[in-house]
């Protein structure tokens, strides 16, 4: 062979790419994002094809969980017993709150009567965890160990103890994906606690920060006000904790005011979360706090460990689906 | 080098485990130094055995890389794409280039395709990510030589006990 010494000889041409080649794949890739993003089309073929990942999911996962048992293993009895006690006394305070808020859910019971009945929602939760992988860190994307059998479905909200999380995006047989209100293209429906304004608070692309934009200067809020969700638009329940004002400025065009805040929920690798869904109290002398688990046999599409917590907090605003 | 004896198994082992690091979780600090590591293995196969993979095998891997990570299907099999595209046009000049220089122009694939993910986000309507979104192609630049030695010597070892 001798040396033909311009690009289209055969040293090149040894597996070389034509374009047309590349806009063909190129095409194909296009369309099939487009049909993705747009229809949903491919949902099926996603739920097939992710049997196939849970081998590796559970792979990389594996240090992840034989970190936290060595951990668990290696933790002294001292440890367990101090952390048992700190438990026992949050139990004993939660306890005390929730027989306040009892009397308080009676209360509001009786005041919707009188207004003529308006019935609140039942909210319905169910516990997941999430699985020790990474999908991408400018995502805000987690996976979930619950997936379509566990009941779960596209839109649940997820809260962990201390507040909302983010919703569920996308089901497969084992798994749920969910988008974090972090994410730079979530929004949430936020009503601040404190004075009932009603506005939308934005992901940043940050864990710790969330954009309030188009705040008018007459509205009443202030550094520190509790968001709460407000239940406009049907995606979330309402009265879930969101995040709390740290920051209050003018925008650039000086007409509006610009907000941060910090999700009150722990956004980066909270180990356990609970899904919730809320659903129409079917009966008013069934409604009440979490003391006992209920029978799931009232609710016949739902999960057998799903246990209602809460009906009362949604006001009439909250749309009943 | 590409005269060496297939390596199927490698191959395979090599795109499967580039594929559990990018899953693998990572402390809080490092997350986003994550390096694209599906690329870099794919990078190492299209310059040293372009007979195994092609533009049909970064496309089907990115297929794959779309489901397990929960992307778009087809955003990574794009973008594998179209750096296969790029290596195997500039093969013959990159198999040549001492390991430091083929590490920048592994730099200049990473960033084009943090460009191109850019794109495609801000089509699909997500935001403009932070700024340490472009650490990554620094970290898998750093990474090349190790890598790329590290792949070298597993098929040279693997073909010497064959011998």
């Amino acid at each position: 062979m001798t040396y033909s010494g311009n690009s289209s000889g055969p040293l090149f041409a040894e597996g070389g790419a034509g374009a047309l080649r590349l806009l063909a794949y190129l095409m194909v890739a296009v369309i099939l994002m487009v049909a993705d993003f747009r229809g949903g089309y491919l949902q099926q073929l996603r739920g097939w094809l992710s049997l196939l990942n849970e081998p590796l999911y559970r792979i990389a996962s594996s240090p992840a969980v034989a970190a936290s048992a060595l951990r668990d293993a290696m933790v002294g009895r001292q440890n367990l017993a101090a952390d048992r006690d700190a438990l026992r006394s949050e139990l004993l305070v939660a306890q005390a709150q929730l027989g306040r808020l009892d009397a308080v859910q009676r209360e509001n019971e009786r005041l919707r009567q009188l207004m003529g009945g308006t019935r609140g929602l039942r909210l319905q939760v169910q516990l997941a965890s999430l699985a020790d992988i990474d999908l991408d860190p400018f995502r805000h994307r987690i996976v979930l160990d619950r997936g379509g059998r566990a009941g779960v479905r596209t839109g649940l909200a997820i809260i962990d103890g201390s507040g909302l999380v983010g919703q569920v995006t996308q089901v497969t047989p084992m798994r749920a994906n969910a988008i974090l209100i972090s994410d730079p293209s979530h929004a949430v429906p936020v009503q601040v606690q404190r004075s009932g304004l009603r506005t939308i608070a934005f992901g940043t692309g940050e864990l710790n920060r969330l954009v309030i934009p188009n705040i008018p200067q007459s509205a009443d809020i202030r550094v520190g006000d509790l968001l709460i969700t407000s239940g406009m638009g049907g995606g979330f329940p309402a009265g879930l904790l969101v995040a709390h004002i740290t920051r209050l400025q003018p925008d650039e065009t000086r007409l509006f005011g610009l907000a941060e805040a910090r999700p009150v929920a722990a956004l980066d690798r909270s180990g356990e979360v609970l899904l919730v869904w809320d659903q129409p109290a079917d009966a008013l002398d069934e409604m009440g706090p979490p003391a006992l688990p209920e029978p799931p046999t009232e609710s016949p599409k739902l999960p057998a460990d799903a246990t209602p917590i809460d009906e009362a907090a949604v006001d009439d605003r909250g749309p009943s689906q | 080098m590409s005269r060496l004896r297939p390596t199927p198994g490698l191959f395979a082992v090599s795109v499967v485990a580039s594929l559990l690091l990018g899953l693998m979780p990572l402390p809080a600090a490092l997350l986003a130094a994550k390096p694209y590591w599906i690329a870099l293995v794919l990078i190492y196969w299209l310059l040293e055995a372009p007979d195994r993979a092609g533009l049909g095998t970064a496309f089907l891997i990115g297929l794959a890389a779309d489901v397990v990570f929960g992307t778009l299907i087809g955003e990574q099999a794009l973008r594998l794409t179209i750096i296969a595209f790029l290596v195997l046009r500039f093969r013959a000049r990159l198999r040549f280039f001492p390991l430091s220089q083929q590490a920048v122009a592994v730099f200049a694939l990473l960033l084009n395709d943090r460009v191109v993910t850019l794109g495609i986000r801000a089509f699909s309507g997500e935001g403009l990510p932070p700024l340490t979104f472009w650490l990554a192609p620094v970290v898998g630049t750093l990474l090349w030589p190790w890598l790329f030695l590290l792949l070298d010597g597993l098929r040279l070892r693997l073909r010497v006990r064959d011998l």
